[in-house]
């Protein structure tokens, strides 16, 4: 007699505990009108391809809107805000528990701290500063949260941590960069 | 600060490349430098290479040899190289690269340094790009930093311990005391941070949430503050002091005051208060109204509260902003169901915004209208959504439609405006429906018999107008079939008649059956209605008959078929034609979703009566399910049956033509499991297995094995293999259970369907595995002849 095997399967009820509300921001995308990126910050860990992927759907899908409609998508699970600066498009993509019309103001709170920086700041200073972009960021911003609410604090903070960096680099008599 | 020399004209020579391609061969050489410079090790212009590198990186270009300069630098003295380097590990380095271990160590050396702006570095990237290992690590670190009395760091460490929190949920506990003194901070940065920390740690652990709920008064007076204060210049937007840490703190309210009702108490004033003091003339007023609207609607808030609620949303609706009216209407979708008369008020200028230029606002009044609909507005909605359908984006066209039909089929208010509501959305929307459309559309003709003629004649005009929606020409097809002699009749009550000879029928169907936008299925159902027209009609049968032969030699296969099938009955069976094709029975509507329409149509064409009442007598063995459509459809419209597995209960029929064979289904119930034979098989070690059969059908059986344990420990990950001959078939069903007991606490059955069509000898072998007392146990036992066979 030939035997035939056969295996049987055990199903194991899997209990998983879902934790609920977690509002936070995803990423904040900068990009022009021609769809060139100027600016990312991720807050959450994700793979090169699937950033990749979302920056190309976030450019197609906001730069498609047309001129005077709402400020906000729906992509997945995630709500989107974006505004328009100029020749800037700024995308925040946001969980589905966030206040939109917050997420608008942190954009705005955004933009003024790179205004106060650069004094009237344009796409072109973000292009040859980008790094500054991001240190600013990241003192108004922190793992997707803010981190300061006042304006005058930011500003504060990163005049001194460049005068650090200029005051250093004089002590150790080298150009800063 | 004076700007990177380097890094700019290397931006600059980017960006002055003319094509995509000089744009990739100057990207090459940089890159080519900068490698040869990192293996340099060149001390001047470390951090400017990097710099340029995060730029191409920007760009798209890969700039994975950067990861170890970033560790490299991260650990240099120097605060430019520190600054660049951090940058660098944000961009470069997550949680999945390996490198991103080697800097756990530098980030811990800065988390002490003496200089605020490192440690702020550090805390930066940790909270930005942590791993679970190195939050693990750091926690205790971040700890003593949110005790220390510097606030810049403070906050900063506040929005670390979140994103660890996130991570490693276990290590909330760490924070929760150093979270609960923050509270008392006046620093606004470190109070938004000590907010965000507390909701975190809250939210993921219902005993920290008893514990902060003691808090609520403290917040509510953090928040009369910011409310009730004059004009701060430091956190004043427009007019509204500190919108971001009012936001925080009333969403912070929202997760202490839900499901509890005293906590909701304490905060009814304070929420009525910026219910009313907002400004909501600008966009950060109404951010904070709209967070206050959700607080109220998710706590337990007294109900003045939370008509007022509601009534601000009202506002919102008639908002000249559309991002406004966008948000009101997302969030009356969360209500619709709870306060649904409150969203009825404002029925009309949802319905009004279906109207609005913006997609989302679209969508979204859609969404709304949708769940707004009830019977006492139904005539109305239903025009003004039938008006929506006929304008909306292509995304929406068939959310609308299968929306509308769920409404009709809720609401109808008369049969003959159901199926004018159905027509309107095939004419109009036809391709778009959903599949189940035509099945369900001909199942509700079918079943109101008065309509019948005037659903005939309406689907004839359309369909001598139209023929491009496959939807519509379906339906129009069975219906002309079916009911063609009342087509041709030429009087109906309901609508004006219209005279249609038989060759107008028969044209029109022919057209759809010739025409190239007909689909195969449409062909299919045309041709069968023409078919069934043999019947109903008295002088063209010849006609037909010419189109049946015609599409014998179809190159379609199933046309071909239908074809050759017709054109048999038409020759050999033509005593049979007439019961074939005529009128279908009611169909009833089946709860397991099997296409009862379709079995219908073979089942009167294939089965013999005699051979039917052999099937059931097999059949009745079996859970009654198939047995109980099968019957519904030989007995014409009857009531489905609702047969029980207990033995006990008879089965109640109706006194109807199929009423004896339902009796002899009554005689014949299943025999209830605990009568099977059973024979002992295995014992040893206190395992016991016991197997019992029942003969099924003439080659199913059903096996079940029963599994106790009287030994004194506790058995675990019990598990059974079977393996039987090769020409019997064996399906193990799921166990009850995967442990056993000690002392025979509880059993374990597992049922085993086998089929032996062949009739050999059945044997079966059994493998038991389990785990006891720590040590795994496996056994095997061969059982040669199956008892009650």
């Amino acid at each position: 007699m030939r035997v035939r095997v056969c295996v049987c399967v055990c199903v194991r009820a899997c209990v998983c505990v879902c934790v609920c509300v977690c509002c936070q921001m995803r990423f904040l995308l900068l990009f022009s009108r021609q769809g060139k990126l100027r600016l990312q910050k991720w807050f959450t860990a994700m793979s090169d391809r699937e950033r990749k992927k979302i920056i190309r759907e976030m450019t197609t899908m906001v730069l498609a809107r047309q001129p005077r409609s709402s400020n906000f998508l729906q992509w997945k699970d995630l709500k989107i805000i974006y505004k328009r600066y100029a020749s800037l498009y700024f995308c925040l993509g946001v969980e589905a528990q966030e206040n939109e019309l917050l997420a608008l103001e942190i954009i705005h709170r955004y933009v003024e701290l790179l205004d106060k920086y650069f004094g009237n700041v344009c796409e072109l200073d973000i292009i040859f500063n980008f790094e500054k972009a991001y240190f600013i960021l990241d003192e108004f911003l922190m793992g997707g949260e803010i981190q300061e609410t006042s304006k005058q604090t930011v500003n504060r903070c990163i005049e001194a941590s460049d005068m650090l960096q200029e005051t250093m680099e004089e002590y150790m008599s080298k150009p800063a960069f | 600060m004076s700007p990177s020399v380097p890094l700019q004209e290397m931006i600059r020579a980017i960006r002055s490349a003319r094509t995509q391609c000089e744009e990739r061969g100057v990207i090459q050489r940089e890159c080519a430098a900068i490698r040869a410079q990192f293996r340099q090790n060149d001390n001047g212009s470390r951090s400017h290479n990097l710099a340029k590198l995060l730029y191409v990186h920007m760009l798209g270009y890969p700039a994975h040899f950067g990861q170890m300069e970033c560790v490299r630098m991260i650990a240099s003295p120097r605060y430019s190289e520190k600054r660049v380097g951090y940058l660098g590990a944000m961009m470069l380095l997550d949680e999945k690269q390996d490198a991103s271990l080697l800097i756990t160590n530098s980030i811990k050396n800065d988390l002490s340094h003496s200089n605020q702006y490192i440690q702020s570095l550090a805390l930066c990237t940790l909270a930005c790009m942590g791993s679970a290992e190195m939050c693990r690590d750091l926690a205790p670190e971040i700890d003593r930093l949110l005790r220390s009395a510097n606030s810049y760091i403070k906050k900063k460490a506040a929005l670390c311990a979140v994103h660890i929190v996130r991570k490693v949920q276990d290590l909330g506990e760490l924070f929760v005391s150093a979270a609960r003194s923050l509270l008392s901070e006046k620093n606004h940065g470190v109070l938004h941070g000590a907010v965000v920390l507390i909701t975190e740690l809250c939210e993921r652990n219902p005993e920290t949430l008893e514990r902060f709920r003691k808090t609520v008064p403290d917040l509510v007076q953090i928040m009369k503050g910011l409310v009730i204060s004059g004009y701060s210049p430091d956190h004043d937007v427009a007019g509204v002091s500190d919108p971001f840490l009012q936001v925080r703190i009333l969403r912070l309210l929202r997760v202490l005051g839900r499901n509890n009702e005293t906590a909701s108490d304490a905060m009814n004033d304070l929420l009525a208060q910026v219910a009313t003091n907002t400004d909501s003339t600008k966009t950060v007023g109404n951010a904070v109204l709209y967070e206050t609207v959700l607080t109220v609607l998710d706590i337990k808030s007294e109900s003045g509260l939370r008509v007022l609620a509601v009534n601000i949303l009202g506002r919102f609706l008639l908002n000249n902003d559309r991002n406004i009216r966008y948000i009101a209407m997302t969030s009356l979708q969360k209500i619709v169901v709870t306060d649904h008369n409150a969203v009825q008020r404002h029925r009309g200028t949802i319905v009004d915004c279906l109207k609005d230029q913006d997609a989302s606002v679209k969508r979204r009044a859609l969404e709304l209208s949708l769940a707004l609909v009830s019977a006492s507005n139904i005539r109305s909605m239903m025009k003004e959504l039938l008006v929506f359908l006929s304008s909306c984006p292509l995304e929406l066209k068939a959310q609308a439609a299968s929306g509308i039909f769920i409404a009709a089929e809720r609401y109808a208010p008369s049969q003959r405006w159901h199926i004018d509501t159905i027509l309107h959305v095939l004419t109009t929307a036809g391709g778009d429906v959903r599949d189940e459309t035509v099945p369900n559309l001909i199942q509700l003709i079918t079943n109101t018999s008065e309509l019948h003629c005037y659903t005939v004649h309406k689907l004839y005009r359309a369909l001598l107008e139209d023929i491009s929606q496959q939807s519509l020409v379906q339906v129009a097809c069975w219906c002309i079939g079916e009911y063609g002699d009342l087509l041709l009749r030429g009087e109906c009550q309901e609508t004006e008649p219209v005279q249609v000879t038989e060759d107008d029928v028969l044209d029109a169907l022919e057209t759809v059956l010739q025409s190239h936008m007909s689909s195969p299925a449409t062909r299919g159902f045309a041709l069968t209605a023409t078919m069934k027209l043999s019947t109903r009609i008295s002088d063209n049968v010849d006609r037909i008959r010419s189109i049946v032969s015609i599409y014998g030699s179809c190159i379609d296969l199933e046309l071909q078929q239908r074809a050759v099938e017709y054109n048999a009955l038409f020759k050999k069976y033509d005593h049979m034609r007439a019961a074939v094709l005529e009128r279908m029975p009611v169909i009833q509507r089946n709860s397991s979703g099997q296409n009862s329409e379709d079995a219908s149509e073979e089942t009167i064409k294939e089965i013999q009566v005699t051979k039917v009442k052999q099937e059931e007598l097999v059949l009745a063995q079996q859970p009654a399910g198939p047995v109980c459509d099968l019957l519904d459809l030989l007995s014409g419209p009857q009531e489905p049956l609702q047969p029980s597995l207990a033995p006990a209960q008879p089965i109640s029929t109706t006194t109807a033509a199929g009423g004896d064979l339902l009796d002899l289904l009554g005689g014949l119930e299943l025999t209830p499991p605990s009568s099977a034979p059973t024979v002992t098989i295995y014992e040893k070690h206190g395992v016991t297995l016991t197997l019992g059969c029942e003969q099924e059908s003439d080659s199913g059986l059903l096996a079940t094995l029963t599994a106790s344990n009287s030994s004194d420990s506790d058995i675990s990950s019990f598990t059974l293999q079977a393996a039987v001959p090769k020409s019997v078939q064996l399906h193990m069903k799921a166990p009850s259970r995967d442990s056993l007991p000690a002392r025979g606490a509880a059993e374990l059955t597992q049922t085993v369907v086998l089929s032996n069509p062949n009739k050999v000898n059945l044997k079966m072998r059994i493998r038991i595995s389990y785990t006891s007392q720590g040590s795994a146990v496996q056994d095997t036992v061969q059982v040669d002849s199956l008892p009650g066979l």
